[in-house]
């Protein structure tokens, strides 16, 4: 195992190597981050003064050799705009999309699952036609939309909670965190549900399609034959069969809630990476979205190697090994 | 999280609540735009100028119709041609209580241009100005040649104390060296999420009506909307033009509107023989017509400014005849909005030889200005209802302002026909007149935004005299005649004023300014 986990740690670094180069390169081809930050009543000294603070007027390549040498020493650059380490600005905001993320996958497992259980149980209830119906809507409509929606009826008619903003924290086990407050809950309630409205779609339908086939192969109908009361054949033989695919496209989700959670931190004024990414996109930032690309990266590999390990824990037929190591 | 609390701040502002100074009032404030540093001289950018204005003097202030008025200093004048003196205001304390005094003021002066990683410092401003301290509350401003704009170029200038000019931008940030005279002080800062103001009960002018004040940025203009609306804040800047409608028939929420100074205007490619996207009817090659003043003439006349401002700004924008709006120094009291008059328009494009037009294609950004892309789509049509067949193409403004400006293969201005904005932070007509209409000039620094390279020796010359032009009257003038001129010879087509609108809950109302600014002394309770 610790073999795997280092050939699969050393292949992560490649494919962030191969990264750095397509972000870095990608990134620098489009627009001129010198107009987005010159004051309009700069003239032309100014502008060029701009231009070389920045090391905008030397060659890509020099630009990209002097990125890998700082990455390398842990620096990837100074945002353009705020003048500090893009790394450090980017750690600033990340517990707030953590907490969202996390929030937002809780949700779609406590709510997805049991209700794609039933569904696959009575698929011909009328209930479980509801429940399929209402996913589809989870999968259609756009978030944008939904977000918005989400506001006028909770916030502006109900007011049962804020429309927008993220509450006061509260710490936990010296872990400081919105979630620990009223004020926070209250804040993060309706951007999670919006996050999470597509994941709980998803996991129903995986639920949903995992209880149907598993419902009618051979070891349940052993197990019911054998006596075994029903709760124990769905809560032990069943879930476990079906969590594997469950498992495996949730982490991936979640490294997609944490990454490209944009949209619904736009909507809710969220202050965490999702809105600084955009931002950073926004105003040409580059430093910011290549060390933000960079970290998401590292992200998604270190989450396929978790769903990896979280795999032969579900199912020890599954060795953690690549093949002719 | 970075999220630091002036505890002294906080308990003397608790001091004075208890001593019944004021009611204890809070307000929260959902901005368009956040700042990027609560350092007054990190970065020249609107939302950053206007937070500090919160926490720190300037020498000079700007009121809502950005008229300069005394701030920590009580008079300016020059003393001969090139000194400029300056009096400050004594008995001033800073927030931590240390005194204010001229040695304050060279310091910042020293600093304010030269912050590290400074993505646009405050430079511009401070050329060639030497700052010398004659006594305690009085300095003179030394220039090489006579300076008349000195009080609009020092009013941009945020004074700090000696501490501050210690201090790196992340101390103000941190809030440690967040300490100017201002009508607010520094509690907390959360980059993304807030900005906690308290009262300075102390301040020398006016002190304000809120006791506490929390800024938010909020950038979606519908979940900015949604908040006031949700009572999350009690006002908002940047009201989206299409909600206005609908907040106009809300009594619970009151609108403030002002017209601002950024007029939005078209640069025509005045220098290139071939330009680039000027074609012939069906593509081929012309010589370019934009540079016969005669066709300038009969596009601004194609174009109606009413419809732009009634049909594309919904009624929020005052069509423009010129550089900047009533009321502003150096406006000309005799241009009137050019007339609406295609039948006239089609005339003198017949006169000046293209009788059946030609073909053009107008760029502009998509989301910089209000409606930028409708004005642009807008003015393609009238256009090519008087035969100039114009396409449209626009694109966000981190691409289009590299490409307007130096995106043709030489580094030169890439496109023929563009839609621009421009606001005069000055609050005078020297600076459109400067940047956009003289002859581009690196090494005077004239003529940087002249995207459009017009060039006429004699503006120029107004110009020029203008910015030597001590005396006030006959500066006014000067710049005047320069914009007549300049519109005569349609340098460039103005198209509208844009005016702002401010969103708040019933009972308070915003006193709008023209620089765009959102503070929260200009909230008041009606």
């Amino acid at each position: 195992m610790t073999v795997f986990i280092i050939r699969r740690l050393l292949q992560a670094l490649l494919v962030v190597f191969m990264m750095s180069v397509i972000v870095f390169f990608g990134v620098n081809i489009v627009g001129d981050p010198v107009y987005m930050l010159v004051s309009p009543d700069a003239d032309q000294a100014d502008i060029e003064a701009a231009i070389s603070r920045l090391g905008l007027d030397r060659p890509i390549l020099e630009q990209y050799w002097l990125f890998l040498k700082g990455a390398a020493q842990g620096d990837l650059g100074d945002s353009f705009i705020f003048g500090e380490p893009a790394l450090r600005l980017i750690l600033h905001h990340m517990p707030a999309t953590m907490e969202l993320a996390f929030s937002a996958l809780i949700l779609a497992i406590v709510i997805g699952i049991p209700l794609g259980l039933y569904a696959g149980l009575y698929p011909e209830s009328r209930m479980a036609k509801g429940i399929m119906a209402a996913s589809i809507f989870g999968f259609s409509l756009p978030t944008f939309w939904v977000g918005l929606m989400l506001i006028m009826l909770f916030a502006v008619e109900l007011r049962w909670v804020p429309a927008t903003g993220r509450g006061d924290l509260g710490s936990f086990l010296s872990i400081q965190s919105s979630l620990f407050t009223l004020d926070g809950l209250s804040h993060i309630f309706l951007p999670a549900l919006n996050l999470a409205l597509l994941k709980i779609s998803l996991a129903i339908r995986l639920t949903r399609a995992g209880v149907r086939e598993a419902m009618g192969l051979d070891y349940v109908k052993y197990a019911r034959a054998k006596g075994l009361p029903m709760r124990r054949i769905i809560l032990v033989h069943v879930m476990k069969n079906i969590m594997i695919p469950v498992v495996t496209v949730m982490g991936l989700e979640f490294g997609s809630l944490i990454g490209f959670s944009v949209v619904t931190e736009t909507i809710f004024a969220w202050p965490g990476m999702g809105k600084l990414l955009i931002d950073a996109i926004l105003q040409l930032d580059r430093p910011v979205v290549v060390a933000y690309l960079m970290i998401i990266v590292l992200f998604f590999v270190l989450i396929n190697l978790i769903v990896d390990i979280l795999y032969s824990i579900l199912d020890p037929r599954v060795r953690l090994q690549d093949q002719g190591a | 999280m970075r999220k630091l609390t002036a505890a002294t701040a906080v308990a003397a502002g608790i001091l004075a609540f208890g001593a019944g100074a004021a009611l204890a009032e809070k307000l929260t404030i959902g901005l368009a735009s956040e700042p990027t540093s609560l350092d007054p001289h990190f970065h020249n950018l609107g939302p950053n100028n206007a937070m500090s204005v919160h926490i720190f003097d300037r020498l000079i202030a700007q009121d809502e119709k950005q008229r300069l008025s005394p701030g920590l200093a009580v008079s300016w004048k020059p003393v001969d041609d090139l000194t400029w003196e300056f009096k400050l205001r004594e008995g001033v304390k800073f927030h931590d209580g240390s005194d204010f005094t001229a040695d304050d003021v060279v310091c910042t002066m020293e600093r304010a241009p030269d912050v590290p990683n400074s993505p646009s410092g405050y430079g511009t401003y401070l050329k060639g100005k030497e700052v010398i301290k004659i006594d305690d509350y009085t300095v003179h401003f030394k220039t090489e040649a006579p300076y008349p704009l000195m009080g609009n170029d020092i009013s941009t200038i945020p004074v700090i104390s000696e501490l501050g000019c210690n201090s790196a931008t992340e101390d103000f940030n941190a809030g440690t060296a967040a300490v100017g005279t201002g009508p607010f002080k520094f509690q907390s800062y959360t980059p993304g999420e807030s900005i906690v103001l308290v009262r300075n009960d102390d301040y020398w002018g006016d002190v304000p009506a809120w006791s506490e004040v929390e800024f938010r940025p909020i950038t979606s203009g519908p979940s900015r909307v949604a908040s006031l609306l949700a009572g999350d804040v009690d006002m908002i800047s940047g009201v989206p033009t299409t909600d206005i409608a609908t907040l106009e028939g809300n009594a619970d929420i009151q609108l403030s509107q002002g017209v601002s100074n950024r007029v939005i205007y078209l640069h025509m490619d005045q220098f290139r023989e071939n330009s680039p996207f000027v074609k012939a009817n069906g593509g081929g090659d012309i010589k370019n017509p934009l540079m016969d003043v005669r066709v300038r003439k009969a596009i601004s006349m194609a174009i109606s400014r009413d419809a732009i401002v009634d049909r594309v700004m919904e009624g929020v924008a005052l069509p423009a005849g010129q550089l900047l709006p009533e009321g502003f120094f150096g406006v000309s009291d005799k241009l009137d909005v050019v007339a609406y008059d295609p039948e006239g328009a089609k005339a003198l494009l017949a006169e000046a030889g293209y009788p059946d037009g030609f073909e053009l294609t107008i760029h502009g950004p998509n989301d910089r200005y209000i409606n930028d892309a409708k004005i642009a789509e807008a003015i393609a049509q009238m256009l090519t209802r008087v035969g100039i067949r114009t396409a449209v193409e626009t694109m966000p403004r981190s691409v289009y302002f590299g490409r307007a400006s130096k995106g043709s293969p030489e580094g030169l201005p890439e496109f023929s026909f563009i839609l621009v904005g421009w606001g005069a932070g000055s609050g005078e007509a020297s600076s459109p007149l400067k940047s956009l209409i003289h002859t581009y000039d690196k090494d005077a620094g004239f003529g940087s935004s002249n995207r459009g390279r017009h060039s006429d020796p004699e503006t120029d010359a107004l110009i020029e005299e203008a910015l030597r032009t001590v005396d006030d009257e006959k500066r006014q003038d000067l710049l005047a005649q320069a914009t007549e001129r300049a519109i005569e010879n349609v340098a460039i087509i103005p198209t509208h004023f844009q005016v702002n609108t401010w969103a708040a809950r019933k009972g308070l109302s915003y006193v709008a300014r023209t620089d765009e600014y959102t503070l929260a002394t200009g909230v008041v309770k009606e």
